[in-house]
């Protein structure tokens, strides 16, 4: 420990750098033992998505290897969420470690033709990873072609099934499914989308092994992982964890609490609020998030300080959410935004308590979540049901007193979740 | 193995059609979009479905077989 982040300091950059402090790409070594060994690997390692679902590594792989025709391998770096930073962290200061893993993962399942995709406004991103390739192409070190693509900025073009299509010649927008990527992907071929902190593992676990990614983490949830702190912490940053970590230690690893703190949002807009008292020693995996009602997501962790209003908090990330929609699926176009607002009136008004009827408040809420939640195409709008879900039974009392006695003194903090463009928005909800 | 049905959400536009010719086991959102309210079709209303799933004017109904391999 740390592990991904033990190359971050302190080298010479781009690939010399790169392979004094890692060693060099082991992709020819694994080949010779037998095609497809790295799965072997991937699977025995435990090691699963990064990006959120956690879905177990190898057997995507494997399923994707044993698929017909050609394979394509897609590197998913766009990090929609708006406090996540830990993809652009490792593609701007370790990019040769995600591209590695994709070299290998391409090997591994045999594809021939490998993305790393970004958000396309990212332009410093772009050339830097541009100019990693092209160090790479001249030292002829990959066994396949990766292409650097530019995503259109949008809360839901990072999911896989809008990369997917947009490789195809498409919009960066959700599809319906099945069929999955791995099915049938980038030119209808089975696709590997993997973020890309789990690339930069695996890019590990095939210079070190499986045993050696067990020895940090859980037996049951092993390895490091790459969490995002902000809030009101005294040390805002990206941090490198063993699973399994408290989420108050994570909290302690930023240098504690800057404030008091009521709460944490864990996993970021696709996440949940918990209470602090209950979020303290939650243990950080998918399974003990889960049990604690919950979720790790990409591992975005934000500290609640006492003297912020939940309720308005989430209210302006369900706005941001509900503008993000794709337009494509009903119950998501129509659903999130009487969700934002029933949600900003119960927040930021303070007549509720005057004629109140069941289309305001919180029945009101509670009738759109169950409208909304798994009927849209992909999980966006679930995300959005699920803060909200979250955020009333974690501060119950806030939600009744906001719609009882109208809002409380903290909806006039300042927004302490962030959003893209925040300074040009306008948070008055009259 | 039973038929069972399923909305594209990115097909739906809401004609309404669905629900009604099988207002047994579609009913309308506020907005206009279906809601199932049952997944597995019943075997009596099997025609019936089968007719929902040709009146749609985006083709955004379909009857599938379960073979319990999609969650």
């Amino acid at each position: 420990m740390p592990r991904l982040l033990a190359g971050i300091a302190g080298l010479p950059p781009g690939l010399e750098g790169h392979e004094l402090r890692y060693g060099p790409l082991p992709v020819r070594g694994l080949a010779r033992g037998r095609p497809g060994r790295l799965i072997d690997l991937a699977e025995a390692s435990g090691l699963t998505g990064r990006g959120g679902a956690g879905y177990p590594t190898g057997r995507k792989m494997r399923s994707v290897a044993a698929g017909p025709g050609n394979k394509v391998v897609v590197a998913n770096g766009a990090e929609g969420e708006p406090a996540s930073r830990k993809d652009r962290l490792l593609l701007t200061r370790l990019p040769h470690l995600v591209l590695d893993g994709i070299a290998l993962a391409a090997e591994a399942v045999g594809a021939s033709e490998a993305y790393l995709c970004v958000h396309g406004t990212q332009d410093s991103l772009l050339n830097t990873l541009d100019r990693a390739v092209l160090e790479r192409r001249a030292a002829d070190l990959d066994p396949v072609r990766i292409e650097v693509v530019g995503l259109p900025h949008r809360y839901v073009s990072s999911e896989q099934s809008s990369i997917v299509q947009f490789l195809n010649g498409g919009p960066a927008v959700p599809t319906f499914s099945p069929p999955r990527p791995h099915e049938r992907g980038v030119h209808g071929n089975p696709t590997l989308v993997h973020n890309v902190e789990t690339l930069a593992h695996l890019a590990l676990i095939a210079r070190f092994g499986d045993r050696w990614f067990r020895r940090a983490g859980l037996p049951s949830a092993p390895g490091t992982t790459l969490v995002t702190v902000s809030g009101a912490v005294r040390n805002p940053g990206v941090y490198e964890i063993e699973l399994g970590t408290s989420a108050g230690q994570v909290v302690m690893l930023a240098d504690g609490p800057s404030e008091p703190l009521q709460g944490l949002l864990i996993g970021g807009y696709f996440g949940a609020w918990l209470p602090v008292s209950a979020a303290w020693p939650v243990p950080m995996t998918h399974a003990g998030l889960k049990a604690a009602g919950g979720a790790l997501g990409a591992g975005i962790v934000i500290a609640l300080p006492a003297s912020c209003c939940p309720i308005a908090e989430t209210a302006r990330v369900v706005r941001y959410l509900a503008e993000e929609t794709a337009g494509q699926c009903g119950p998501c176009v129509f659903g999130l935004p009487a969700l934002a607002d029933a949600l900003a009136q119960l927040a930021f008004s303070g007549s509720l308590g005057r004629g109140r009827d069941r289309t305001h408040g919180l029945a009101e809420i509670g009738a759109l979540i169950r409208l909304v939640e798994g009927r849209g195409a992909c999980r966006h709008p679930d995300g959005a049901t699920q803060l909200v879900r979250s955020v009333l039974s974690a501060f119950p009392a806030d939600a009744q007193r906001h719609e009882r006695q109208g809002p409380c003194p903290g909806v006039g903090r300042p927004p302490l979740l962030p959003l893209p463009g925040d300074e040009e928005r306008d948070w008055d909800f009259r | 193995m039973s038929l069972t049905l399923r909305v594209n959400p990115i097909a739906c536009v809401g004609h309404g059609m669905c629900a009604e010719l099988l207002p047994e086991v579609i009913e309308l959102d506020r907005w206009g979009y279906p809601i199932l309210t049952a997944r597995a079709v019943p075997r009596p209303l099997v025609d019936h479905a089968r007719r929902a799933v040709r009146a749609c004017p985006t083709l955004a109904l379909l009857l599938e077989q379960n073979t319990g391999k999609h969650r």
